[in-house]
């Protein structure tokens, strides 16, 4: 039996017109939902994009594949992974985690978050590379000093982490406190901008 | 509820590619499987989400099969000598080349009903859908085209490449 050849053959086909099918769904308007994975210090983190901007930064241990079937409910079943639309975010990571960015210039999509939680979300960039906060500061930046346990929920449930940076909100007496990507992940970040 | 499209194409990209292969052959499969996705991705949030993704898909390919048969023979041939184009599945000669050949020379009906259900294993009553007719008539279709490529293909029968 000799199917190899043929089953590379074709695997290289198919990334072919992977490719070429990426290109004509982005040209068409069809790629509602562009997505790639990137390695980091951090461990490999899921990238979406929807036309507005970056939608979704996902630890891996949020599990990439129920993340992706999170995307399709909520925002359009026509989910691809198509990195060339990624390329910016993924750079200034890059960059980011090489200590040689402090802040983030590509759009951001908030759609994925509403209301109180999407207004914190708003605010966190508000909190200087190699700064923290406390929970009950936030809700005092966002006009609601007692709403420090709905600032812990904006904070968990932040669509973009690291992006937007909920890992510089700490707990008043200063641990970490929890985090999507874990308490290793979140003090890897504090230590990587306390570094700089 | 709807898995990302992401999924149907990893899925079956290799089942339609094949599909393709046996309608048009290898050097237009790529554009028939190329319209077929992009296609399928722009209808793909009205899919009922119990629908067979393999039988819609192979639905779609045979219309752009037929869309590229169609632009096929409206282009004028060029006389004189034939173009060369690079190998679309990279190797010649390779294992199945021959056998791809039989296929492609099986009537209509047969090549697409041995394409449906020995490629894309899709059922009769889902191959009847898509050809029109019985799925008694699907599955005869399906049994003649076999018989056939045995008597013209010989190989396909025993073990390996020809060598």
């Amino acid at each position: 039996m000799n199917e190899s050849p043929t089953d590379l053959a074709e695997a290289g086909q198919l990334a072919r017109l992977r490719l070429r099918l990426e290109q004509a769904a982005e040209a068409e308007g069809l790629l509602d939902v562009a997505y790639t994975t990137v390695t980091s210090p951090v461990g490999p983190l899921l990238l979406a994009a929807t036309p507005k901007g970056l939608v979704r930064v996902a630890y891996d241990v949020e599990d990439h594949d129920q993340v992706l079937d999170t995307l399709a409910r909520r925002l359009s079943p026509r989910v691809l992974r198509a990195p060339k639309r990624l390329d910016a975010a993924a750079r200034e990571l890059d960059e980011y985690f090489s200590g040689r960015r402090q802040t983030f210039d590509f759009p951001l999509d908030l759609s994925l978050s509403a209301g109180f939680r999407q207004l914190v979300q708003r605010h966190l960039p508000d909190i200087g590379y190699g700064q923290t906060r406390s929970y009950g500061q936030v809700a005092a930046l966002v006009g609601n000093p007692k709403a420090v346990r709905a600032v812990g929920t904006a904070c968990a449930t932040n669509p973009l982490p690291i992006v937007v940076p909920c890992h510089r909100v700490l707990r008043a007496d200063g641990t970490p406190g929890g985090y999507a990507g874990g308490p290793d992940a979140k003090l890897t970040l504090l230590r990587l901008e306390a570094a700089a | 509820m709807k898995q990302p499209f992401e999924t149907v194409v990893e899925r079956h990209g290799g089942t339609v590619l094949r599909v393709c292969r046996v309608l048009l052959g290898v050097h237009d499969a790529e554009d028939a499987w190329s319209e077929t996705f992009l296609a399928a991705l722009r209808a793909y949030p009205d899919l009922p989400d119990t629908a067979n993704a393999e039988a819609w898909l192979v639905t779609i390919a045979q219309r752009k099969a037929i869309d590229v048969l169609r632009a096929r023979q409206r282009q004028p041939v060029p006389a004189g000598e034939l173009p060369e184009t690079p190998s679309a599945i990279g190797l010649p000669g390779a294992a199945d080349d021959g056998l791809w050949q039989a296929v492609a020379a099986l009537p209509d009906k047969q090549r697409r009903a041995v394409a449906y259900h020995y490629v894309a294993g899709l059922p009769y009553a889902e191959i009847a859908a898509i050809l029109g007719g019985s799925t008694d008539a699907a599955r005869r279709a399906a049994a003649d085209g076999i018989r056939n490529l045995r008597k013209n293909y010989p190989e396909a029968t025993t073990e390996g490449m020809p060598s």
